[in-house]
């Protein structure tokens, strides 16, 4: 499995699903690179789930050309589902076997002969942590455990391509690094990653791309960075050691916003080495002392805010 | 295709499943044996005396209605297990795992034929308790080997076709509580045939349905290869009455299975 971000391991072009009268996507593309990892990033109920559940063949669309791992998707489920790998938000494990079963269950359901099977088996509870557990029935398992378990049950017939759908959610913040570091692994390893979350922090912390998902429409993509700079809201931080260097700070730069009880100044940046060499310059030719300076690029919260409206973390009435 | 001639491998590690979940869940099979048998004490102790002198043949009393009922409770042993199938399919259905099986390249059906195979070999051990319990409380069978080569295949092909019925009725159901509720009347068809009373005793509307219902040929065949009685066509209308049921049942169940899920 070679790394080729030319040959794309997803594509989708109008893309449209509706429950009832409920319009859940409304017409949407996607582009994914081989090899690579993209999120769709979007809030509770913006149809992220539904995304999931139709580029893994689970539920058929109204309308649109999806192609998975070169396969069409509604001609060709079967090749499509060969080539994939799921782990959904519930976790698709079952309660009544243990970790080991559940593994050498999906080794038998992908015709692996038996040794092979078990070998495979106990290679995931190795990498996945689940040794001691493996024996155990996932009934008694913890929630990290759970969704460990369930990825390792997608990977068991190693796919090309690994659909997550919010991996982390409800996890501490503990599991979520475990996790995200199995994440990074496989993508090292050549595997194509989809992973929807809820989390700007986690989309911008592993996804190599990104798409806005809101009201079931695509609201923008491209890089962490790439959406960053399509905001503004990047600014300088000046942090001062007593109210008379403020004072003059403040005089001296003019269009600030400032905040007496901490001491502090914000003044407006693109983060570029030259406006703060020029604002340092400025600073030195009055003498004012600085105690602390930090630079704060605009981060994925203000970019939703200025992709969709409204901020990230409104409550929306949850789709399952 | 591939995944055609791995229906029968992909059938086979769902069967598993299925049996070592019946395995770790173990009240819910004694509480599905449990009815039958508390039903055949219940008749044969408190109503046995009476209904036996009623059956206007020797003068056996309850050692003859004992001969007379025990068609019948195995009868109800296969609704109640069917009971359990509904819950059981209805309860899959609602968890992840299955959403897992149709992302994956197997045979579809197989997910319904682990629960089929599955409730089938647990229906019949359960057959097995109670007819244990009917020989000890002084069931007669005067079924030679044959015979009872032919109840087992007339019960299994029976337990078949309900099965299959309520698979598709643990899908059809969108709670796992009205999936426990639907087969109920499954259970109570065996009380409106010839399984505990000749229909001859009954008044005329429900002695008509009595002797149409699907119940009534199957338990006058089983008596008459347990018994010896007569049993004239009803063998080849049971048959008939399972092989339609059998074939709505699966083809039901397939389209419920073949649908998106919610």
């Amino acid at each position: 499995m070679t790394k080729n971000p030319s040959q794309p391991a997803i594509t989708a072009t109008g893309l449209r699903k509706s429950f009832g009268d409920k319009v859940v996507l409304d017409g949407i593309d996607l582009n994914v690179a081989e090899g690579t990892i993209f999120s769709l990033l979007g809030p509770n109920g913006a149809g992220k789930t539904t995304v999931v559940r139709i580029l893994s063949t689970l539920i058929r669309p109204d309308a649109g050309e999806v192609r998975v791992a070169g396969h069409d998707l509604t001609r060709e489920p079967n090749d499509v589902r060969a080539a994939i790998g799921v782990t959904g938000q519930f976790s698709a494990v079952d309660n009544l076997l243990t970790g080991e079963e559940n593994l050498i269950m999906m080794a038998d359901l992908h015709h692996l002969d038996k040794r092979a099977g078990r070998r495979r088996a106990s290679e995931l509870l190795d990498q996945f942590d689940l040794v001691d557990a493996g024996s155990k029935y996932v009934a008694t398992y913890s929630g990290g455990m759970r969704r460990r378990l369930d990825l390792a049950m997608g990977l068991v017939a190693s796919p090309r391509i690994i659909f997550l759908d919010e991996p982390t959610t409800g996890l501490d913040p503990r599991s979520r690094h475990t996790m995200w570091q199995i994440i990074r692994e496989l993508v090292a390893s050549g595997v194509t990653v989809f992973l929807t979350t809820q989390y700007l922090e986690e989309a911008d912390e592993l996804a190599d791309r990104i798409a806005v998902l809101d009201q079931g429409r695509i609201v923008g993509e491209g890089t962490a960075d790439e959406l960053k700079r399509r905001v503004s809201g990047g600014h300088i931080r000046l942090q001062f050691t007593d109210v008379r260097g403020l004072e003059s700070a403040a005089n001296t730069l003019g269009e600030v916003s400032r905040d007496d009880d901490a001491l502090t100044l914000q003044v407006p940046s693109d983060g570029s080495v030259r406006s703060l060499k020029a604002l340092l310059d400025r600073l030195d030719d009055e003498s004012i002392e600085v105690e602390e300076l930090s630079v704060h690029t605009p981060d994925l919260d203000d970019v939703f805010f200025a992709l969709t409206g409204h901020p990230s973390e409104h409550e929306k009435e949850p789709t399952q | 295709m591939s995944v055609r001639t791995y229906a029968l491998s992909d059938s086979a590690t769902m069967l598993r499943r299925q049996l070592r979940r019946i395995a770790r869940y173990p009240s819910m099979t004694v509480l599905l044996v449990g009815m039958p048998i508390i039903f055949l004490l219940l008749f044969v102790y408190v109503f046995g005396g009476t209904l036996g002198a009623g059956l206007g043949e020797m003068s056996g009393g309850r050692a003859e209605y004992v001969n007379y009922v025990t068609p019948g409770i195995i009868l109800i042993t296969i609704a109640s297990t069917a009971q359990g199938t509904a819950i059981s399919v209805a309860m899959d259905m609602t968890e992840g795992i299955v959403a897992r099986f149709r992302t994956m390249p197997i045979a579809r059906v197989s997910v319904l034929t682990g629960h089929v195979v599955g409730s089938l070999i647990q229906t019949i051990l359960s057959m097995a308790v109670v007819t244990g319990v009917a020989l000890l409380v002084g069931f007669r069978p005067t079924a030679g080997p044959i015979e009872w080569l032919g109840v087992l295949g007339l019960l299994a092909l029976t337990t078949f076709a309900i099965i299959w019925l309520s698979v598709a009725l643990g899908m059809v159901t969108k709670t796992v509580e009205a999936a426990s509720n639907l087969p109920m009347p499954l259970v109570l068809l065996p009380f409106l045939s010839s399984g505990f009373v000749p229909t001859e005793s009954m008044p005329t509307g429900l002695r008509w349905f009595a002797e149409y219902q699907p119940f009534t040929p199957i338990i006058e065949t089983l008596r008459g290869l347990l018994m010896g009685s007569p049993i004239g066509d009803d063998a080849i209308i049971s048959i008939a009455w399972c092989v339609g049921i059998a074939l709505v049942g699966y083809l039901w169940a397939r389209k419920l299975y073949s649908r998106d899920p919610a």
